[in-house]
């Protein structure tokens, strides 16, 4: 039978079938942060079990973490407690954590790839939703509640159903400046937010293959603003060369063996998929989100649109909420928004590909009055790799703040936030209402587009800069 | 866990689509350490006033909905973010059960991690529940688990769907950690032979 590349996966992680009970997955990585894993230690040390494969855990602090004067004590006290208990729960349980001031410190998923500790083929699972960003090199990752990190904590696996099928196949060449961002925004405007739910999504088609690394990461990431249990990308040469050397890929002999089994994973011509859907990569301008939803999305020379443009009763209603939340008036051009506060960062762009690719639109520029920008790296490998190229100072020298890595804005845990109608243009994954702060007013876009508006104080299409 | 039984209770309605995780938990109340005492800052942003009050045009501060263990909500409810303190918080205010057409996928899950039975409903379906509570609230549902059945006073209950072991986990309050480990062995098996077949993932 021809199988599709999850199917492949899931075939060969099925631990136990037992009848009236859920299929039981293997699972070989998992992965960790402060904010979702403290209630799974302590489930844990109160039914008296131990983690089964301390090694199969990669550990890191980046929700709360503060991203400036790292050196002084965190000011929040329950952060504080919080990241605390994640280092006292670590050292008990021998398990690898890059703490905040580990040099590989950094966001899960930006510091996960760069020391090789997934590849191809695996099952991947964290306490987060954004674990999808590793189907980038074709495992199956995806993002689980903290039951369920006791659960594979306790047993390296998870009880699961198995997803429908989804291919998205995007072929042409993407216009200059337009971006893996861009593609998966576009994706998630039209399929909508629930499109995906119950699907794990692959991608494929010359515009997908056509990605780097970081760019597959990225379009990943956002599988679960499509509603995607997970988004899959076939590995490739890419794939390999990215992995190859990395503290924690195979090597030597087993190297070989690795890649045999990594060539076998691509789905298979003919496979079946559930749902088939395509986008042409030349129609995809750079997007800008206009609502509160990552759906509510549409192209840079397009405008913010009026209920009445939405057929259905429910996207009337709210695309009305959202007008009302972002302060913006129906019809108004998307470059007449202005700008208030920019973010560069995040799980979603947060790698060195975004910074660069900022750094070269920030380039001479100065920010706009009244406009603050804020460039955090994924990592403090992400931050070094910036500063020996010298972006650093093309940020510093434009009136940016460079700050050291964390989430961050992306939520706005750690103190770094919007204040009520303050406006943002920002490269991270949800514009829900209060994410980047209560009363704070997000619009999701690439790097090269984010940085492009805080030069100018307002959105501008930057394929004509 | 706690068994889910069969109850008469108020249903609470929210009429919005795309609720998701951030409003029903926002983020500023995500770095305990414990799981419990979220239900005082579950839709927290909407539910009160700046000054600390509670907002009365909020749908759930409605005094006809207090004591409601069903919630009644649009398409897609509790999408975004993995975050289980929003389950956890929906417990600890007393729900038990949500009403929808459809759920993001982690949530849906973490629901039944946390007693909470989340009802699938068609559009229709869901249309008439809603107008029955607009109409009447205050209004009592019933909902049978053990039968799959919800019932209304005004005849706009249904059969619903729901997974054979996750209903039986729920009816009997069973714990899934427990469950798996006992197939300890089969676990066992499949890791002797994983260590074979993926050497280099045990360096």
């Amino acid at each position: 039978m021809k199988k599709t590349m999850y199917e492949k996966i899931w075939d060969s992680h099925l631990v136990a079938e037992v009848p009236g009970q859920a299929p039981l997955l293997y699972v070989d990585r998992h992965l960790m942060h402060e904010v979702t894993s403290p209630q799974a230690f302590e489930g844990l040390r109160l039914a008296r079990r131990k983690v089964r494969n301390p090694h199969s855990i990669l550990a890191t602090m980046d929700h709360c973490v503060p991203t400036k004067d790292r050196d002084l004590p965190i000011a929040d006290p329950i952060a504080k407690k919080q990241i605390e208990t994640m280092a006292d729960n670590c050292e008990e349980n021998g398990l690898n954590l890059y703490d905040m001031k580990n040099p590989n410190n950094g966001v899960i998923h930006i510091v996960v790839p760069e020391h090789g500790f997934v590849h191809p083929g695996m099952v991947v699972v964290c306490g987060d939703s954004h674990t999808a960003t590793h189907g980038a090199f074709g495992a199956l990752a995806f993002g689980i509640g903290t039951s369920e990190v006791e659960h594979v904590m306790a047993t390296q696996t998870l009880p699961q159903q198995k997803s429908k099928t989804m291919l998205i196949q995007i072929d042409g060449e993407l216009s200059k400046y337009a971006s893996a961002k861009d593609i998966a925004l576009a994706i998630t405007g039209k399929i909508g937010t629930a499109g995906g739910n119950g699907h794990v999504i692959e991608y494929a088609g010359s515009a997908i293959t056509n990605l780097s690394m970081e760019g597959r990461m990225t379009l990943c990431n956002m599988a679960i603003e499509a509603g995607a249990r997970a988004g899959l990308v076939a590995p490739d040469e890419k794939t390999y060369a990215y992995l190859k050397g990395r503290e924690f890929a195979p090597s030597g002999e087993n190297w070989d063996k690795a890649l045999a089994y990594w060539k076998s994973l691509p789905s298979d011509a003919g496979a079946t998929f559930d749902t088939v859907v395509t986008l042409n990569a030349a129609d995809i301008e750079p997007q800008v989100t206009w609502g509160t939803s990552p759906e509510q999305v549409t192209g840079i020379t397009s405008i913010v649109p009026a209920p009445e443009d939405f057929d259905d009763a429910i996207k009337q209603q709210a695309c009305a909420n959202a007008l009302d939340y972002m302060g913006l008036t129906a019809h108004t051009k998307i470059t007449d928004i202005p700008v208030d506060l920019i973010f560069i960062g995040s799980c979603t762009n947060g790698r060195i590909e975004d910074f660069r690719i900022a750094a070269e639109v920030t380039q001479g520029t100065k920010v706009a009055d009244k406009v603050t920008a804020i460039a955090v790296p994924g990592s403090y490998h992400v931050k070094k790799q910036a500063e020996d190229e010298g972006l650093d100072k093309i940020f510093i020298d434009a009136g940016w703040e460079w700050r050291d890595p964390g989430c961050s804005m992306c939520l706005a845990m750690n103190g770094d936030e919007l204040t009520v109608g303050q406006r943002s243009a920002s490269t991270s994954n949800r514009n829900f209402e209060g994410r980047q702060g209560k009363g704070g007013r997000t619009h999701l876009v690439s790097p090269a587009m984010a940085a492009a508006a805080a030069t100018a104080g307002h959105f501008v299409d930057i394929r004509n800069l | 866990m706690q068994a889910y039984t069969k109850h008469e209770s108020i249903a609470a309605l929210m009429n919005r689509s795309n609720v998701d995780t951030d409003q029903i938990i926002p983020k500023q109340f995500l770095k305990k350490v414990e799981r419990t005492g979220f239900g005082k800052q579950l839709f927290h942003d909407w539910r009160f006033n700046d000054d600390g009050s509670d907002n009365a045009e909020f749908e759930l501060n409605k005094p006809a909905f207090k004591g409601a263990k069903i919630l009644v909500a649009g398409d897609n409810f509790g999408c975004g973010s993995s975050r289980e303190h929003a389950p956890w918080a929906i417990a600890d205010y007393g729900f038990n059960t949500i009403t929808s057409t459809s759920y993001a996928d982690i949530f849906y899950n973490n629901c039944f991690k946390n007693s909470i039975l989340p009802i699938i409903a068609t559009k229709a379906q869901l249309a008439s529940l809603m107008d029955e509570i607009a109409a009447n609230e205050g209004v009592k549902f019933i909902v049978d688990l053990e039968n799959q059945q919800l019932t209304t006073p005004a005849g706009n209950g249904f059969k619903f769907d729901v997974d054979p072991v996750r209903k039986d986990n729920l009816l009997k309050g069973l714990d899934d950690i427990g469950l798996t480990l006992q197939h300890t062995d089969l676990i066992d098996q499949y890791e002797a032979k994983h260590k074979q077949t993926y050497p280099w993932l045990w360096v």
